[in-house]
């Protein structure tokens, strides 16, 4: 039946309305938006030493609340912010993520509202980091892929980091051929069952840098890191050139500073997003952290 | 009877294709954690289909263990008081464990060993893929915990106590609505967790590529034994084949063989009943494919009750087995190329086939089953009074009498 999806175009619902293009070639020269030009997520990695990625849940507690996150996680140092689309299925998080997405879902955020908060959060901040949106699949879909990409290049979002898109199925190729041309990096994410094949497929697609999965399991904080961690990095290493950024179970500044000695950057989220009702709290818990990977 | 009872890699009909699609649908859209488990399983899957000892193995368990092949019974007094010509009931309700379910938890415990695995997991809706799962589990000397909902352990209390009798961990999941849904989702995190000595035994044909090839396979007995029996009875014409529609598995296995083996122009109608629940225009309902638009849950691409945002809405059915926001990405495929129609049924009219059956014909026929009888007026409306149809019974009924005296049938 390997056929079978070439006439797939007619009977699938106009969900995917984007022209079934090819996939844009691998390192395709970023034009220009047609809004704010978004910065590259891969500059964010350009100077010495690993960065923090904090992980800020759109819309929670509310709209001003993650406004307010957004500003205290930026003046304290994070190198990159992974701003958190609320789903009602959010089956790579824990508890804590589910939590406060669910609280969102409640005040009405979901991706167009979470890519609208970005463009506001990023051209209010001149100096922002790199924004990334983390969402799952299907709220992309159902805005539709040509929409999604041209509403985050003009919002200037940097990226996108989808858990559930495989770096090799044919919705991945559709993404790619509209987010791709506005500038848009797609991460892919790495986990500690991956195959060295499946390694070398996700570092050929992922863009920006590489998400390495620390450990089995959904996103929260977790006592110990996960043994065998250096390996996985170096392991992961072998089949990219792609900045290595690691994430799931990193809660505290020195879990930060360990994890930042073999990586180059380090994902902060549960962590983050219980503090994120106290932007007072949250900034100086961020400056820890932040400090915690400098310091490495 | 067909000496087929694994369908194989390379049959023509409907495979999904390399990538775990049938037609646009299908697919595999979880964390890469689990992909490259489910490409072992896959590779496992393919071996054991063509290794002779494996079938083997399973069908003597299907014979001495579950008591295949299931009648295909001709029920009179249901076919008179429905008006139709003659009704045949294939009886899975007289299956070790009352239901379909076991065969598919007998293939897929048989894969778990195959590749290693000595503990299972499972999701339930009314408790019946958990009843199962955790009688495969006793069977084979596998560790089992079950995933269910808070609201299904509620209604499906006797299952529960069976569970635990069988030696399985009942993990009661409390988020969302606690049914089944809930249940899935808990189960795939939990499996992201355990992924490398946990085997997780889908109950439907849902969830990413292989799963909803590997269910179908294991399922397609029901509708091979129909086929065979069909010629055994001498049963000269076949108008409509009827199962319901949950997630879909004991449609996919009786329709499959259909499909795959009997000619266009020979073949029955073929229709799913889906849940109207409290009707269409309701809200309350879990009819995916006939209110339902495609989008990604649990893996895999297929219609979906969805909301503006992308959000999986709350599926609401008098049957646990039937709440369910998805349905099987084959289903999505078969709606779309119009091999297979799918009607959905009220609650309302799922409990007064329930009540018909069991008065016409001495056989109490689960709720999620009612659904599929509940088409039998409708199909004598449409095809004439000499109509012949096939109902799947998928399960018998002896959970569902709490639910069925709470609907008020009138005998208390």
């Amino acid at each position: 039946m390997t056929d079978a999806r070439d006439s797939e175009d007619a009977v699938r619902p106009g969900l995917l309305s984007s022209p079934d293009s090819a996939p844009a070639a691998p390192n395709q020269a970023a034009e220009a938006a047609p809004g704010r030009s978004a910065s590259s997520l891969g500059a964010a990695f350009s100077r010495s030493g690993a960065v923090l990625v904090a992980y800020v849940m759109a819309g929670y507690p509310d709209r001003a609340g993650s406004l307010a996150a957004l500003d205290a996680v930026a003046s304290g140092g994070a190198g990159v912010i992974e701003l958190g689309v609320p789903y009602g299925d959010a089956v790579a998080d824990g508890p804590v993520i589910v939590e406060a997405g669910k609280a969102a879902l409640a005040n009405g955020f979901g991706l167009a509202e979470t890519i609208a908060l970005a463009g506001e959060f990023i051209g209010t901040h001149a100096d922002a980091p790199p924004v990334a949106l983390m969402t799952y699949l299907n709220p992309m879909m159902r805005l539709g892929f040509p929409r999604v990409a041209a509403l985050a290049a003009e919002a200037g979002v940097s990226g996108f980091i989808v858990p559930d898109l495989p770096p090799d199925s044919p919705m991945t190729d559709r993404w790619l051929a509209e987010s791709e041309p506005l500038g848009i990096d797609t991460v892919f994410l790495a986990a500690p069952t991956s195959t060295p094949e499946r390694l070398a497929a996700l570092g050929a697609r992922s863009r920006g840098f590489l998400y390495v999965v620390s450990s089995l399991g959904v996103t929260g904080e977790r006592d110990e890191l996960a043994a065998g961690l250096a390996g996985l990095v170096e392991r992961v290493r072998e089949h990219t050139t792609l900045p290595v950024v690691v994430g799931f179970g990193v809660g505290t500044p020195e879990q930060a500073a360990e994890v930042a000695k073999i990586a180059d950057g380090v994902v902060v989220g549960s962590a983050i997003v219980r503090r994120q009702g106290e932007p007072v709290v949250l900034g100086a818990f961020v400056r820890e952290l932040v400090a915690g990977v400098r310091g490495a | 009877m067909s000496d087929v009872l694994l369908p194989s890699a390379d049959d023509a009909y409907a495979s999904p294709d390399a990538q775990g699609f049938f037609g646009p649908y299908g697919g595999t859209f979880v964390p890469e954690t689990v992909m490259p488990v489910l490409a072992e399983l896959e590779a496992a899957y393919r071996e054991a289909q063509a290794d002779p000892a494996f079938a083997g193995e399973l069908r003597t368990l299907l014979t001495d263990y579950v008591g295949r092949p299931s009648p295909l019974y001709r029920a009179d007094r249901l076919a008179e008081a429905t008006g139709l010509g003659a009704v045949y009931l294939k009886r899975e309700d007289l299956n070790h464990t009352g239901a379909h379910k076991i065969n598919n938890t007998l293939g897929q415990c048989l894969l778990a060993k195959r590749m290693g695995k000595h503990r299972v997991i499972a999701e339930t809706g009314a408790g019946q893929h958990g009843v199962a799962t955790a009688t495969t589990a006793a069977l084979m000397g596998l560790e089992c915990a079950v995933f269910m909902g808070t609201e299904d352990i509620r209604r499906q209390s006797l299952n529960v106590y069976k569970m635990r009798l069988l030696g399985a961990e009942v993990v009661p999941v409390a988020e969302g609505t606690g049914t089944l849904a809930d249940a899935v989702t808990a189960a795939l995190r939990h499996w992201v967790e355990r992924v490398e000595d946990t085997f997780y035994v889908i109950g439907s044909v849902v969830g990413p590529h292989p799963y909803p090839a590997i269910v179908r396979d294991f399922q397609a007995v029901i509708g091979t034994e129909t086929i065979a029996q069909m010629a055994e009875k001498s049963i000269p014409r076949v108008d409509a084949v009827v199962a319901c529609v949950g997630g879909g598995s004991n449609a996919a296995g009786m329709f499959y063989p259909f499909l795959r083996d009997v000619p266009a122009e020979k073949r029955p109608l073929l229709v799913g009943a889906e849940a109207a629940g409290l009707g269409l225009e309701s809200g309350k309902h879990g009819a995916a494919l006939t209110k339902g638009s495609p989008g990604v849950l649990h893996g895999f691409y297929s219609y979906l009750l969805q909301d503006e945002a992308g959000n999986p809405l709350e599926a609401y059915s008098i049957s646990a087995g039937l709440d369910y926001p998805g349905v099987g990405p084959e289903h999505s495929f078969f709606k779309d190329e119009g091999l297979v129609r799918y009607e959905a049924v009220t609650d309302r009219e799922a409990v007064d086939a329930f009540a018909l059956c069991t008065r016409t014909e001495g056989i109490i026929p689960a709720i999620e089953s009612s659904h599929a009888l509940a088409l039998l007026p409708r199909l004598a409306a449409e095809l004439g009074p000499d109509a012949v149809v096939i109902v799947n019974v998928s399960g018998r009924g002896d959970k569902d009498m709490d639910i069925v005296r709470e609907a008020g049938l009138g005998v208390d």
